[in-house]
């Protein structure tokens, strides 16, 4: 059955061949650096299963100590634009049903694979899908444009060092999330916050709760992880079960105010400071700032939506 | 109640303001919230290199690059450009609303991973936004890409939920019959709804202001 472990290998080829290539990149001063962090991220792709959790815990802290102590250089891929645009003129339309193969395999495979679950991982159908048809296209493009499997890995570095750090930290923030889950943060910040409602105001506790999941969403920069905290401590005992809400119209507005907080945070790292590096913004919270004034509306929104709504 | 676990927090918000490596930052919030919660270091260890090992699929999705990188060497954002600048009519709002609602559909079938910042908006939208804005200044360009990404997300975070077996829903369901509360998955996905509208009218409101300011 095909499921992540593959996904993992395809990942981890990916970063091995980054990994080598930055070693033998004598144009940057920080090869060594690259290539460590590089194969490290390979490392954990192939063996992470095998390494057991302190050995996991202690990767990740090498990981870690390379990218902030090393200081992650970058490929310098020769940039010739006329060039470019030669062969952008010779290629034509080909190149966008290239780049369309990527979705449209995933597209396909999420609904084909899910009958087929003997050969695919049902759970894991759409990132089986998305890797089978990255191999696809990457297989076709290099017959199509006739180049070799070198450049494309060439490429795919030059991509993943405009990154550099940025490529892991969704991760990092994802186990945050559950090392602060372990220490009990939400118990607390939930204790906090139905504290400061004023007692018998439905408008207030609507407020507290709406607010609460935007500002709780945007210090964890996940709403799943502000979801529970905040319906245990606010949506359920107030909203619920004291002022007769439908639970309904609570649990799923809530959630999306959670979402308007998203927008609103450097912490949602994979959303807000990943396509920063991605589309090489010189200001790694330009994305952030640009959503801002459509979360805020969007947030009086939902909280109105909320009031009027869950106690019709 | 132990209010020392939240110096995590301060330690995230002071590591962000004072520009300190943000994996470095991550590591030493867990510390401060996990070593004053009581967790014995190597228990805190072995928690932190559990979580990251379950979560990798987060980072293999990089795996696209290669590909990317690719098209890229063979003119694809040239193309991109080329294409809009044939187009009569593409403007920049008309472009960013179509790609909106368009990632809200695919999101509320439940295709979230279909589209995304590296598969969709690097290679295609900012260079077609680009293309479509013509900006005089590089400060214009970031705020043109900038505005792109943004777009993905909000047409991606707001038709999502739509969808009856994405995550969040299922967490709610889960959330909520832990509490003996028992809902369809539609009875909380059909609420997604009104605000999937407004997110729609807001955003491409806002993308039709930033045209007139940005357009050619």
């Amino acid at each position: 059955m095909i499921g992540l472990p593959f996904v993992y290998w395809v990942a981890g080829l990916v970063f091995a061949a980054s990994g080598a290539l930055s070693a033998r990149d004598a144009s940057n001063p920080k090869r060594w650096v690259n290539a460590a962090f590089w194969a490290l991220l390979a490392f954990s792709m192939f063996a992470g299963d095998w390494l057991g959790d302190l050995g996991n815990g202690a990767l990740v802290i090498v990981l870690v100590v390379v990218a902030a102590f090393g200081g992650l250089g970058r490929a310098t891929v020769l940039d010739d634009t006329a060039e470019r645009q030669d062969r952008a003129a010779r290629h034509g339309n080909r190149l966008f049903l290239l780049a369309l193969v990527i979705p449209a395999t995933a597209l396909i495979g999420t609904l084909a694979f899910k009958s087929l679950p003997e050969v695919v991982d049902a759970k894991q159908v759409t990132l089986v899908s998305l890797a089978l048809g990255a191999l696809l296209a990457l297989g076709i493009g290099l017959v199509w444009l006739r180049d070799t499997p070198v450049s494309a890995m060439q490429e795919g570095r030059r991509l993943l060092d405009a990154l550099s750090w940025a490529a892991i930290l969704p991760q990092m923030l994802a186990s945050l999330g559950v090392v602060f889950g372990l220490a009990g943060l939400g118990k607390v910040i939930g204790t906090l916050m139905s504290g400061v409602i004023p007692d018998g105001s439905r408008l207030g506790a609507v407020l507290a709760y709406g607010l609460g999941m935007a500002l709780f969403t945007m210090v964890m920069g996940n709403a799943f992880a502000a979801f529970p905290v905040m319906a245990a401590a606010i949506g359920l005992p107030l909203l619920i079960q004291q002022y007769h809400g439908d639970p309904a119209v609570v649990a799923a507005v809530g959630m999306l105010c959670g979402f308007c907080g998203t927008l609103m945070t450097p912490m949602a790292a994979n959303f807000n400071i990943v396509p920063a590096a991605l589309l090489e913004l010189k200001d790694r919270n330009a994305v952030v700032k640009m959503q801002v004034p459509t979360a805020l509306p969007l947030l009086a929104f939902n909280i109105a939506l909320l009031y009027w709504a869950a106690f019709r | 109640m132990n209010l020392w676990v939240l110096s995590g927090i301060l330690v995230m918000v002071a590591g962000f303001a004072l520009k300190v490596n943000p994996l470095l930052v991550v590591l030493l919030a867990a510390a401060a919230s996990g070593l004053t919660a009581g967790l014995d270091p190597l228990a805190l260890i072995a928690a932190f290199g559990k979580a990251f090992n379950e979560t990798r699929y987060v980072t293999a999705i990089w795996l696209v690059l290669p590909v990317i990188g690719l098209l890229e060497r063979h003119g694809l954002q040239e193309r991109a450009r080329e294409f809009i600048e044939g187009m009569k009519g593409a403007t920049l709002p008309r472009l960013l609303t179509g790609y909106l609602l368009l990632r809200q559909l695919i999101s509320a079938l439940g295709l979230t991973t279909v589209a995304g910042q590296a598969q969709t908006v690097r290679p295609l939208l900012a260079p077609m936004a680009l293309a479509a804005a013509n900006p005089e200044s590089e400060d214009e360009a970031e705020r043109v890409k900038a505005m792109a990404a943004a777009t993905d997300n909000v047409g991606l975070f707001f038709g999502e939920d739509i969808f009856i077996a994405i995550g969040s829903i299922l967490l709610m369901k889960g959330f909520l019959e832990q509490q003996g509360i028992v809902l369809a998955p539609f009875d909380l996905s059909v609420w997604a709804i009104p605000t999937a509208f407004a997110a729609f009218a807001i955003h491409s409101l806002r993308l039709w202001r930033f045209g007139r300011r940005h357009q050619r």
